[in-house]
Parts: C-alpha cells; structure tokens; sequence
C-alpha cells in the first residue's frame, strides 16, 4: 500500500486512429454523425411549423427562403441523413435480434446502407420535381 | 477515514433497474421512426409549393396533426438520448460534460414545445 501515489504507465484501449479503415468502420461513424446532424436539422420542421402557425406572411417568408439555393443544399443534406440514419437504425435493429452479425453479412450491411442512402434520397428528390411540382 | 469500498456500499440495495432504460427506448423509438419518417417525406413531397390554406389544412386534419405530433414526440425523444450518449462518450471535462448535458435537456424540450405548439396552434387557434 505505500506506493498508492505513484503514476503507473498502464495501457491504454486502441482508439479510432489505431484502425485500419473498412467501410463497417466509415458507416458505424456515418450513423452517429448523421444522428448528430439531425439533432440541429430538426430546427428545420420546427422552424416551418412555426411559420404557419404564424400567418399566410410568415409562410410566404419561410417559403421564399427555402427556395434559395444553400437553404435546398441543406435539405438535400437533411434528407440523406435522415435516411441514412434511419436504413443504417433499420441495420441496427436487425443486429439486435442477433441475425446478420458475421463478417460476410456485415459488409453487405454496409454496403446496402450507402447504396440504399443515396438511391433513395436522389429518388425522392426526383420524385420532388416530378410530382411534387418542385421547380429549379 | 473511510474503509468501506464502493461495492460494500451498495450491497444489498439492489438493482436501479433502470440501466438499460435508454437502450430499450432507444429501440422503441427508432422502430417507431420508420414509418414516421417515411410519412414526413410524403408530407414534405405533398407540401411543395401548395398554397398557405392548404399547407393550414393539411396539418391541422384530425389524421395528419396527431401523427405530426408524434414525428416531433418520437424523434426528438430518441435525439435526446442519442445527444447524451455522445456527450457522456467524448465529453469528460465535468464542467463541460454538465453544463451539455443541461443544454441538451433544454435545447429537445423547447424543440419539442414549439413544434408542438405550432400544429396545437393550427388545429385549434381558429
């Protein structure tokens, strides 16, 4: 007990940095960042809702703001990472039934996410000219 | 002087059982968002450049406000905890860890109120 004060050099867990990168490496990133980026997308819908909730002016203001372009870049980021998050969730909740956790599978997963990600968000923005009336 | 170690403490007091309280809502949360989500882009597809009666109309309907109040209720319940799983994962100053962690409570819970508000407004305000 009489060296309690002494600093001991122990060992320290591998962390990020000490990995080689895989791609079930980038996406287990990718699900927390998109999650994080959400977290502050979500003033988007609430700022809308306010808006008309606020009157036909506010709603004409919002909506002439949203047109512009950075604002739609942003929304287009938005919806990727909504999706995203919520196939790479979908992955999730297929690990905890304990399926899908060998490494052929896992390399699909992630993948099929990316792929699912992207083909989609570019499908509903596509569907977002055509049928929605969306204009350039 | 204190000779009692942390596990003679709380022996026999049980289990919190509340340890994987965020897990499990985190799970119930997350399979509610999927038809959620898939409802909000059918709604934002819809509301493209309709008129301001419209967009009224359609989010103050009895079938599309309650639905859009548990979009706000769902998500931003599961980005409470996934926000503070972050924080308590990378932040370990205790100042900066505590003073997130309360900001995280506020930021979700006025987040929450005013969408809520807004389509309250809507369906009720006249």
């Amino acid at each position: 007990m009489g060296n309690d004060k002494i600093p001991v050099a122990r060992p320290l867990s591998p962390h990020l940095q000490i990995y080689r990168m895989s791609m079930t490496f980038i996406m287990s990133g990718f699900h927390r960042a998109t999650g994080f980026a959400l977290y502050f997308g979500m003033l988007i819908p609430a700022v809308w809702l306010l808006a008309v909730a606020s009157g036909a002016d506010w709603y004409a203001f919002v909506n002439s703001w949203i047109a512009t372009f950075p604002v739609r870049f942003v929304l287009f980021g938005y919806s990727w990472g909504l999706i995203h998050h919520m196939l790479g969730g979908i992955r999730h909740l297929i690990w905890d039934t304990g399926r899908g956790l060998d490494l052929a599978s896992i390399e699909i997963f992630a993948r099929a996410t990316l792929i699912g990600s992207v083909s989609l968000t570019l499908a509903v923005w596509l569907a977002a000219f055509a049928l929605g009336g969306l204009q350039l | 002087m204190k000779f009692r170690t942390p596990l003679g403490k709380v022996r026999g007091l049980g289990a919190a059982h509340d340890g994987t309280g965020d897990f499990w809502i985190q799970r119930i949360t997350s399979i509610a968002s999927i038809p959620l989500t898939i409802f909000l882009i059918g709604s934002c597809l819809y509301l493209i450049g309709v008129d301001y009666n419209t967009a009224r109309d359609y989010i103050s309907s009895v079938f599309v406000a309650p639905v859009l109040i548990l979009v706000i209720v769902v998500f931003i319940w599961h980005m409470y905890i996934g926000m503070k799983e972050i924080l308590v994962d990378y932040v370990h100053s205790p100042t900066l860890k505590y003073t997130s962690l309360i900001l995280n409570i506020l930021y979700t819970t006025f987040l929450a109120l005013i969408s809520v508000y807004a389509i309250l407004k809507l369906s009720f305000g006249g």
